[in-house]
C-alpha cells in the first residue's frame, strides 16, 4: 500500500492567529457595553469608522503589495486595532479625525514596516499619536460620564451621529453643557495649582479610586484581561510589569509628600492604564519577546507613564509610553535572551535564566 | 519493595499531548509469526554501514551473523530465522521514507532453526559478574544491539564511549513520552525482571554503581512491575524515578536534566556530566543477549492509529515487512492513509508499507492524514514557542534569522542545539512549520562547514603540492649541479658518455 509522505510533526496547532485576536475581541465587548453606558453610544461609532478605514487601508496595502487580501483580513489583527484604536477616542470624535489615525496606524505604522508581524511600532498607538498632535482640540473633548446624581445633559443616537459626520453639535447645545474635563486633567491642573489630592478628590468627576465611568470601563478591562490571562493569548509579564513601574513610583511618590501627588489607586484605574498594562502594551508583534524581556518591556511602559502623568504635558502618556519602548525592544530581546541549556553560563553574553 | 521517588530536577517547557495510549495497551504483547520473507538493512543504526558476510543461495540459521560492523561506529546483523539468502538488493527502508536502500531478503524456511548457543562468539557464564568489565563490552559489541528508543546508536561503542569518562549514573529510559507509543510500557510490565538484570549487567561492565529507571507518570502499571522485581531482587543501587507526563521529557539530554538536575554540555554527550543512558528495551536486548544467547532479532513495537483495525502491541523479527505485520495484527481500516514510523512528533512518514520492521522501529503509526493548517501567516512574536522550547532557545528569533539565512545569529542562538521536539510548532498560532525550518536551515549550516573543511583541505593539498614541487625542482638543481661538477671532475671523455646514455634514454622514450 502507498502512502502520502509529509513532514513531521504529524499533530496541528490548535491554536491560529484569527482565534486569538477574536479572543482578544471578545475580551473587550464588556468593557465597550460600559463604554456605551457611561459615555454614549460615541464610542460605537467612533468603532465603526475605525474598522471601516483601517479594513479599506490593510486591503489597499495588501493589494498593493501583492499579498493575497483575504489571508490579510481573516487574521482580524486589523480589527484588534480598530477596536483598540476605538477605545483610546473620546466617543465625540469627527470620522475624520478617527480615519486619519486609524489609516495611519493600518497604512504606516503597519505595513510599509512590512505587514503583520513586522511592525516595530504598536499601530494603534501610533494612529493615536499622530491625532494627538494633529487634532489636539478634538481629543481632548470628553463628554461627561452618566453620573445619576449629577445632571449632565446627554446627546442622542442622531445628535452623537451628527457630530461625528459634520463636526458640529446641534444647534443649541454647547460644548460647555455636555463636556468635562478628564480626571486626569483635573489632576494634572489641580495639583500644578498647588491643590491637595483630597480636595481634587472630593471634584464630582472623581469616582472611588480614578475618574467616574472611567474606572469601571477599567473594571471591565481588567476582567477582559484576566480572561486572556487564563486562556494564555497573554502572559504575566507585561501587565505585572507596567503595574509595577507605575504602581512603585507612584506608592513612593504619594507615601513622601500625599498632598501633592495622586495615589496609586488613581494612577491604575485613571486614563489608559488597565487598557495599556492587558491589551496595548501586549500587542506581541512591537513587544519584548523572552519572558524577562517582557518583564523589564512593561515595566519601563509603566514607569514612562508616571513620568509623562506627573512631569510632562500630556495628561496621560500611555501612547508615548508604549512607543518609546517599542524602540528599546530590539535592545531588550537581545539582552535578556535565555540561557540556552548546556551552554556555558559564562560564555554567554545573555543571563542566567528566561 | 523500592517506592518511585519523586525529587527532580526540571525541564523548561515541553507539552501535555494527548497519550492515546490506551488503545494499544489494553492486551498482552502479541508474537507475530515468522513471515515469508524477511529484509534486512545492512544499515539499522547510526554509522557506517554493516558488510554482508553471506553470499546469495546460503542458508543461514536463526541467529548467525549475515552481515559484520564495519568502521568505527557500526553494529552487526543477524538472521532473525532460518532460511535461505535469495537477494542482497535495494529495497525500501524507512529510515529514508521509503526510498531504496541495501538490504539482505531471506527467504524463511518456517523451521526457525537456530545456530546451537555454544557456536555463539564470547559464551558467557551464567554469571555474567565472573566476567571482566572488558569482555563483556566485547560480548555487548557481537550482539548486534543498538538503542531500541528509536535513535539506533550502536550501544557497545556508546558503552565504549562512556568508558572513557568518569560515569556515576546509569539512567533506564522508560519515560516513552510520545503520544500512541507503548511498547516501553508494555516491556516494562511483561519483561521487568529481564530490564533490571540488563541494568546490572550494564552497571558491572561500566562499574557504575548507581541507576535510575525513569518512568512517566501515567505509566503505574510498568512501575509497579518494575518496583516487584527491585524489591525480590533487593539491589538498593537501582531506584526508580517517577517523572511528570510531560513531553519530550524522555528525550536523552532531556532525562539527563530531568533526573539528575544536570545539563548536557552543547554538542556534549550525557557521559560528559557522568551519566550514560540506555532505553529499557535495550537493557532487555543485552539481557537476551548476555544470558541467553539470543542476538538482537526481534522487538517490541506498537501498531496503533485509527488506521488500524485492532492497535496492539507486538514481537515480531526484525527484517518483516510493515504489510506482514498489519495483515497478522487485522489489518487497515478505511481511514489509513498516513503510514508513520515512529511517534506523531518526530516519526518519519514513509511512501510505502514494504519498508521493513528495523531494530529502530518502536511504533507504527497509521493514520488519517493530517490536516494542513492552512498557509503560514508571518510571526506574530507571541512567544509560545520560546515558552515551551525544553532547550530554552528563542523559536521565533531563530525563525526569523534562517530566513534571513544569518549562520552566525542561528549558531549564537543556539540552532544547532534543537532537538527537533516539534513542540514549538504545536503552539505556533501562525502554524509556522518551524521544525521543518530548523531542519532545513541546520542542514544548510552543516552544507556550510563541509564546504569550508573542504575548501580548507583543497587549500591544504595545493600548498603541500607546490612545497613538494618546489622541493624536489631544489633537489633536481643540486643534483644536477652535483652530476657536472663531478662530470667536470671526470674528464671530456666521460661527458661524452653521459651524453651518449642520455641520447639512447630519449631514444628508449
Amino acid at each position: 500500500m502507498e502512502f502520502k509522505r509529509r513532514e513531521a510533526p504529524y499533530l496541528i496547532p490548535q491554536v491560529s492567529v484569527s482565534s486569538m485576536m477574536l479572543q482578544v475581541l471578545a475580551a473587550l465587548v464588556p468593557a465597550a457595553i460600559v463604554h456605551v453606558w457611561f459615555f454614549g453610544p460615541g464610542f460605537i461609532l467612533n468603532l465603526l469608522v475605525a474598522a471601516v478605514f483601517a479594513a479599506g487601508g490593510e486591503t489597499v496595502m495588501l493589494g498593493l503589495r501583492n499579498r493575497k487580501s483575504e489571508a490579510g483580513l481573516t487574521d482580524y489583527s486589523v480589527l484588534v486595532t480598530a477596536a483598540l484604536f476605538a477605545f483610546a477616542l473620546p466617543s465625540l470624535t469627527p470620522w475624520w479625525v478617527t480615519a486619519t489615525g486609524a489609516l495611519f496606524a493600518v497604512i504606516v505604522a503597519k505595513h510599509l514596516y512590512g505587514g503583520l508581524g513586522f511592525n516595530i511600532f504598536n499601530p494603534a498607538m501610533a494612529g493615536y499619536v499622530v491625532i494627538l498632535i494633529a487634532f489636539p482640540m478634538h481629543l481632548n473633548l470628553w463628554i461627561a460620564p452618566r453620573m445619576g446624581d449629577l445632571d449632565y445633559q446627554h446627546l442622542t443616537v442622531l445628535q452623537t451621529l451628527q457630530y461625528t459626520l459634520t463636526g458640529s453639535l446641534p444647534d443649541g447645545i454647547l460644548f460647555d453643557a455636555i463636556s468635562r474635563a478628564t480626571p486626569l486633567d483635573v489632576m494634572k491642573s489641580g495639583l500644578n495649582n498647588a491643590r491637595t489630592f483630597a480636595e481634587i478628590r472630593a471634584i464630582p468627576v472623581m469616582g472611588d479610586f480614578g475618574g467616574r465611568g472611567w474606572e469601571w470601563i477599567g473594571n471591565f478591562l481588567a476582567f477582559g484581561g484576566f480572561w486572556l490571562l487564563i486562556k494564555k493569548i497573554i502572559r504575566w509579564q507585561i501587565p505585572v510589569g507596567v503595574g509595577l513601574g507605575l504602581l512603585v513610583p507612584a506608592t513612593i511618590m504619594y507615601m513622601v509628600e500625599p498632598g501633592s501627588h495622586a495615589s496609586p489607586g488613581f494612577h491604575l484605574f485613571s486614563g489608559a492604564t488597565i487598557l495599556c498594562a492587558f491589551f496595548i502594551a501586549t500587542d506581541p508583534v512591537s513587544a519584548a519577546t523572552s519572558p524577562k524581556g517582557r518583564l523589564i518591556y512593561g515595566i519601563g511602559i509603566g514607569f514612562l507613564i508616571y513620568c509623562i502623568r506627573r512631569w510632562g504635558s500630556y495628561a496621560d502618556g500611555v501612547a508615548f509610553a508604549v512607543l518609546l519602548m517599542n524602540m528599546a525592544v530590539p535592545t531588550i530581546d537581545y539582552l535578556t535572551r535565555p540561557h540556552i541549556i548546556g551552554h556555558d553560563l559564562s560564555a554567554d553574553s545573555g543571563e542566567a535564566d528566561g | 519493595m523500592s517506592a518511585p521517588t519523586y525529587d527532580l530536577g526540571t525541564l523548561h517547557g515541553g507539552l501535555r499531548l494527548p497519550g492515546h495510549k490506551s488503545a494499544s495497551t489494553g492486551q498482552a504483547i502479541i508474537d507475530v509469526p515468522v513471515p515469508a520473507q524477511l529484509v534486512l538493512p545492512i544499515t539499522q543504526h547510526v554509522g557506517d554501514p554493516s558488510q554482508p558476510v553471506v553470499g546469495i543461495g546460503e542458508r543461514v540459521l536463526k541467529g548467525q551473523l549475515i552481515a559484520e560492523s564495519d568502521g568505527t561506529l557500526s553494529a552487526p546483523v543477524h538472521a532473525p530465522s532460518s532460511g535461505k539468502i535469495i537477494a542482497i538488493e535495494p529495497w525500501p527502508v524507512s529510515r529514508r521514507y521509503g526510498e531504496n536502500a541495501p538490504c539482505i531478503v531471506i527467504e524463511c524456511d518456517g523451521k526457525d532453526e537456530a545456530v546451537l548457543p555454544a557456536d555463539m562468539p564470547g559464551n558467557t557464564p551464567a554469571n555474567f559478574t565472573t566476567l571482566a568489565p572488558a569482555d563483556l563490552l566485547t560480548k555487548i559489541l557481537q550482539g548486534g544491539i543498538v538503542g531500541l528508543g528509536g535513535a539506533a546508536f550502536p550501544t557497545a561503542q556508546k558503552l565504549m564511549q562512556a568508558r572513557t569518562c568518569k560515569i556515576d549514573h546509569l539512567l533506564l529510559n522508560g519515560v516513552e513520552c510520545e503520544s500512541y507509543i507503548s511498547c516501553d510500557d508494555l516491556l516494562m510490565r511483561e519483561r521487568a525482571g529481564e530490564i533490571v538484570n540488563g541494568a546490572q549487567i550494564l552497571m558491572h561492565a561500566l562499574q557504575i554503581d548507581v541507576c535510575f529507571i525513569a518512568i512517566e507518570s501515567d505509566k503505574p502499571e510498568a512501575i509497579r512491575a518494575l518496583a516487584l522485581v527491585l524489591g525480590e531482587i533487593n539491589d538498593e543501587r537501582i531506584v526508580i524515578k517517577q517523572v511528570p507526563t510531560i513531553y519530550p521529557s524522555g528525550g536523552e539530554d532531556q532525562l539527563v536534566q530531568l533526573v539528575t538536575n544536570r545539563e548536557v554540555p552543547s554538542g556534549g554527550l550525557p557521559s560528559d556530566v557522568g551519566c550514560l543512558v540506555q532505553n529499557v528495551g535495550t537493557a532487555a536486548a543485552i539481557h537476551d543477549w548476555v544470558v541467553d544467547n539470543q542476538p538482537l532479532i526481534s522487538r517490541v513495537t506498537t501498531i496503533t492509529g485509527d488506521g488500524v483495525a485492532s492497535p496492539v502491541n507486538v514481537r515480531a523479527r526484525i527484517g518483516t515487512t510493515i504489510s506482514d505485520i498489519i495483515e497478522l495484527a487485522g489489518g487497515y481500516t478505511d481511514s489509513a492513509k498516513q503510514l508513520i514510523i515512529g511517534g506523531p512528533m518526530t516519526g518519519k512518514s514513509v511512501t510505502t508499507d514494504r519498508v521493513p520492521l528495523v531494530k529502530a522501529t518502536n511504533c507504527i503509526l497509521v493514520s488519517s492524514e493530517t490536516p494542513s493548517p492552512g498557509p503560514a501567516l508571518p510571526c506574530i512574536r507571541c512567544g509560545d514557542c520560546a515558552a515551551v522550547c525544553p532547550v530554552q532557545l528563542l523559536p521565533q528569533q531563530l525563525f526569523w534569522y534562517a530566513c534571513a539565512d544569518d549562520e552566525d545569529k542561528m549558531r549564537e542562538f543556539g540552532l544547532m542545539d534543537c532537538i527537533e521536539c516539534g513542540c514549538c510548532d504545536l503552539v505556533c498560532p501562525s502554524h509556522i512549520p518551524l521544525t521543518a525550518d530548523f531542519r532545513v536551515a541546520k542542514g544548510r549550516i552543516q552544507e556550510l562547514a563541509d564546504e569550508k573543511a573542504r575548501a580548507a583541505r583543497a587549500r591544504q593539498r595545493f600548498e603541500a603540492r607546490s612545497n613538494r614541487l618546489e622541493r624536489e625542482q631544489t633537489e633536481r638543481e643540486t643534483e644536477l649541479a652535483q652530476q657536472k661538477a663531478s662530470a667536470k671532475k671526470a674528464g671530456p671523455s666521460a661527458i661524452a658518455e653521459i651524453l651518449k646514455r642520455k641520447q639512447t634514454s630519449k631514444d628508449d622514450e
